[in-house]
């Protein structure tokens, strides 16, 4: 067993214990390289089927291609795919740069409210009709209270601390102080009504791991990773007025495992691209505090 | 395909003696850190005023660089020419000892930091204990600071000498000593020129000397059974059962046993996504199996090999654990066990001694294990579980304990104990001593209602069965209610608590389930009156149960169709057409009702 071998099973053995243990789950979909590689894990885990519904935050400033490679796959491998959306904040121009808030207060309402929203049903969301390959209201009531995630400990600090199974209160706070104990692979799988339970299958994995995990098992990605003749690619992916591509000739995904093993971005972190990391010294765990995935 | 070995490592020990530095150090004088990290940390410190530290690189939370100690485990991944590692910082305060635990049950080898001046404290006892218990077997001991004693021979062989002699009583044989002064950074990277008596390696070399532990393919076939899935879109009928391979192989055509149901089936196909076709496989990978017979089988068993060494099946067994719950674990109440995939309800039964860690004294007269206490102890379970004492395999032989919610302990059986007197046949005999006896006699009521009581289970082991049995339950309950027998059917339990549902219902609710319809046949029999009820699926421990709780008065299993027992001979087994008529013959038969009544 090599380690991408290692990594696959724990991560399908962590899949199946939320799909066995929680009713209304479903998996967040950034479309970004990690949690497609976790949306190929759960195809694993359930031996090609995917029977959890992927839920995608639509800002409306994610790059066009995203959206368009999120449709074209979720068609062709028959996904339950829902997308929500912060129509208010949008519509009253509480946004950044061309709106009028700042960086994070931005982030904070269209990804972490819509999230919030999304996930309780308060707000409208929208079900991909396999009939038509458009998308309708959804009409379900479903309150989702566990998310299944694809951060990975690597990614920064507050990552790292982070349980394969960690709860959130109502406010969808994180106690970081008082997380519950792992022990072995028993994780915590009893919760008080109410509580809200993030699941992260991908928490050991690095940015390596995931490049040469897509290789291994040819999983389809979204061509902005990749140099399309003007010498930049994106490292990561994220909304277009945050998030900047980095100077790489990488035009496949051999060349970006072998950037990232011995060229130049062997010591830079990955989310240096991320604008909203920067803001205000921590600021990705003020995020995460308040619910920032 | 580059395929690196990976290793998780654990650094614990007492709080301040310099865990997160020693990684810290690490990662900085191998060059492991992102750009411009420890430029940053360094501004940091600057800005805030305080002196820079190798911990702060870890410890990247504001909460704890304010503390200065680590709440949680982080991880850091770190690169050596030989391998890549995981290092896991535990937190060396006793608060945060579940955190600690969580890091280590990850790690295949250990670095235990003391502080040379210091020495020894609590928790360099405690963790050493508990890394002993979590199976860990390669530890080095780190003697950090070195630089406080002017990195002194004679102290440090003192410290040696005496932690060398605690952990041999735990069972640790540590593969060596290493003196460090992770903040100057002597004999981490490089061996330093301060300890010239020191012949050993760094901490580095000792890394990398570390041997990843032997894979589990040699020992017999483990799996616990975490799901069964029938994905019924695009036309797929595959039925198939999914768990993570603990131990051994398993091969297409292998004789298989689910215990503790103790049901039988035959290997039919090895199931994947992308995947090559394989008849075969092994330990730690995560898979799926069919089989050639339809078997109903719940998650939480172990599947394991009809022609290898057998686990344990046993519902007591004598088990060493650690408590990190809120509140102590205690006598007669309901926990939730974990082991495997199996849950399952367990109680405390008895207390064999209370092991202060960090002492290691003995204290045998508390009659409760405290939070942070290692206990050796007899636990119970609800049902008879698989499993195998850790000395054979280590694997299925550890479990955790769940209160109110939490995981609030952990554990490692050492030993099977015998069935025979437990809880159960404890709680019905003080049942019946303290039941109060009516004016009425069981024969006045028969002679009343012109028939005898009973108490009739109506089961089936077919798929998709549920409903059916339901039904002949109310049909026999509506025949005898006509014939102006005395009778209830009892419905509620099927549809209310799932007992109908073969596969969501966990363990845990359906023992307590089964029990509750135990005691209130007991009551019902014993009111003159023929109680029926359905369980689908019920199994050889239920039945027993079921038989136990509602004695003295008498029980009558019924199966309808394809028997789910192994054992268990039920009192009929008849086909679903005409089972009304051929559960009233029984119960001509066995003179519940009388002929002449008809």
């Amino acid at each position: 067993m090599n380690h991408l071998d290692k990594l696959e099973a724990q991560s399908i053995y962590i899949l199946r214990e939320a799909y066995r243990e929680f009713k209304n789950i479903c998996m967040l979909w950034s479309i970004g390289k990690d949690s497609t590689v976790l949306l190929w894990l759960a195809r694993k885990a359930f031996f090609g089927h995917v029977p959890i519904p992927l839920i995608h935050i639509d800002t409306h400033y994610k790059i066009p291609e995203m959206i368009k490679y999120r449709d074209e796959l979720a068609l062709k491998w028959k996904l339950t795919m829902i997308y929500g959306e912060n129509r208010h904040a949008l519509e009253q121009k509480k946004t950044f740069p061309d709106g009028n808030v700042d960086r994070l207060t931005c982030c904070q309402l269209l990804k972490t409210e819509a999230l919030k929203n999304t996930l309780s049903g308060k707000w409208k969301r929208y079900i991909l009709d396999h009939e038509t390959g458009k998308y309708v209201p959804d009409t379900s009531q479903t309150k989702y209270t566990g998310v299944i995630v694809g951060v990975r400990a690597d990614e920064e600090g507050s990552r790292s601390k982070e349980r394969y199974f960690s709860p959130r209160d109502k406010e969808n706070d994180w106690d970081i102080g008082d997380q519950p104990p792992e022990f072995w692979n028993q994780f915590k799988t009893d919760f008080a009504p109410g509580t809200h339970i993030r699941i992260h299958p991908l928490l050991d994995w690095t940015e390596l791991n995931i490049w040469e995990y897509i290789e291994r098992e040819n999983i389809p990605i979204t061509s902005l990773y990749f140099d399309r003749g003007d010498g930049k690619r994106y490292r990561s992916l994220g909304c277009y007025p945050c998030t900047f591509p980095v100077e790489s000739t990488a035009k496949n995904v051999r060349e970006i495992i072998e950037e990232l093993k011995s060229g130049k971005f062997a010591h830079i972190a990955e989310r240096s691209g991320r604008a909203q990391d920067k803001d205000d010294g921590g600021g990705l765990e003020t995020l995460r505090r308040g619910g920032y995935m | 395909m580059d395929s690196r070995e990976q290793m998780n490592i654990v650094i614990v020990g007492h709080v301040d003696h310099g865990k997160s530095t020693v990684i810290g150090r690490l990662l900085a004088d191998t060059g492991s850190l992102p750009e411009g990290k420890l430029e940053s940390v360094k501004e940091y410190c600057k800005k805030n005023a305080r002196p820079f530290e190798y911990a702060f690189l870890l410890d990247a939370l504001k909460d704890e660089q304010a503390q200065g100690i680590t709440i949680d485990t982080a991880r850091c991944f770190f690169k050596t020419e030989k391998r890549d590692y995981i290092i896991i910082d535990a937190p060396g305060h006793i608060e945060f000892l579940k955190n600690m635990v969580t890091g280590a049950s990850r790690a295949e080898a250990a670095l235990l930091v003391i502080d040379a001046k210091e020495g020894i404290q609590e928790n360099s006892k405690r963790h050493g204990y508990i890394v002993s218990m979590l199976g860990i077997r390669q530890v080095v001991v780190l003697v950090n600071k070195m630089d406080l004693i002017h990195f002194d021979k004679e102290v440090y062989q003192s410290i040696v000498t005496e932690f060398h002699e605690f952990l041999q009583k735990i069972h640790i044989e540590p593969l060596d000593f290493i003196p460090i002064s992770a903040f100057n950074g002597d004999n981490i990277v490089n061996k330093s020129p301060n300890t010239p008596w020191y012949e050993g390696p760094t901490v580095l070399e000792q890394l990398d000397g570390f041997v990843n532990t032997k894979e589990n393919r040699e020992l017999p076939f483990r799996m616990p059974v975490q799901d069964i899935y029938k994905f019924t879109e695009e036309g797929d009928n595959r039925r198939i059962v999914a768990g993570t391979v603990l131990s051994g192989a398993i091969r297409i055509g292998d004789e298989v046993v689910f215990l503790p149901s103790n049901k039988r089936s035959v290997i039919n196909s090895i199931e994947g996504f992308n995947v090559a076709p394989r008849n075969t496989a092994y330990a730690d990978e995560a898979i799926g199996v069919t089989l050639t017979t339809q078997i109903y089988i719940r998650p939480g068993e172990l599947m394991v090999k009809a022609s290898e060494k057998q686990p344990s099946v046993s519902s007591r067994f004598r088990a060493n654990i650690f408590w990190v719950g809120k509140a102590s674990f205690v006598k007669n109440k309901n926990y939730k066990l974990k082991i495997g995939t199996m849950r399952i309800g367990v109680k405390l039964i008895e207390i064999h001694r209370i092991i202060d860690a960090a002492e290691l004294n003995m204290d045998t007269f508390k009659d409760q294990v405290e939070r942070h206490d290692v206990a050796e102890c007899i636990l119970e379970t609800t049902k008879p579980i698989a499993f195998d004492v850790v000395s054979e395999i280590s694997l299925t032989g550890r479990f955790v304990i769940v209160d109110n919610y939490e995981i609030s302990g952990g554990g490692i059986i050492l030993e099977q104990l015998p069935d025979a007197d437990s809880s159960l046949h404890k709680h019905v005999r003080e049942r019946e001593f303290l039941w109060e006896k009516s004016f009425i006699s069981p024969e006045q009521r028969e002679a009343a209602y012109g028939h005898k009581a009973k108490f009739i289970v109506i089961t089936s082991g077919s798929e998709g069965k549920e409903k059916e049995i339901q039904e002949i339950g109310r049909q026999l309950e509506e025949k005898l209610f006509q014939m102006k027998y005395k009778v209830y059917y009892l419905g509620v339990s099927s549809i209310l608590y799932g007992l109908a549902s073969e596969s969501t219902v966990s363990y845990e609710n359906r023992e307590e389930h089964i029990r509750q319809i135990g005691e209130l046949a007991r009551i019902l029999t014993d009111s003159g009156q023929i109680f029926i009820t359905t369980v689908f699926n019920l199994d050889d421990y239920e039945a027993e149960k079921l038989k136990l709780l509602n004695q003295p008065n008498d029980i009558i299993v019924v199966n309808v169709g394809e028997t789910p027992f192994n054992k268990f001979v039920p009192d009929a087994n008849i086909g679903p057409d005409g089972a009304v008529e051929a559960v009233c013959d029984l119960l001509k038969r066995q003179e519940i009702i009388l002929e002449y009544y008809i």
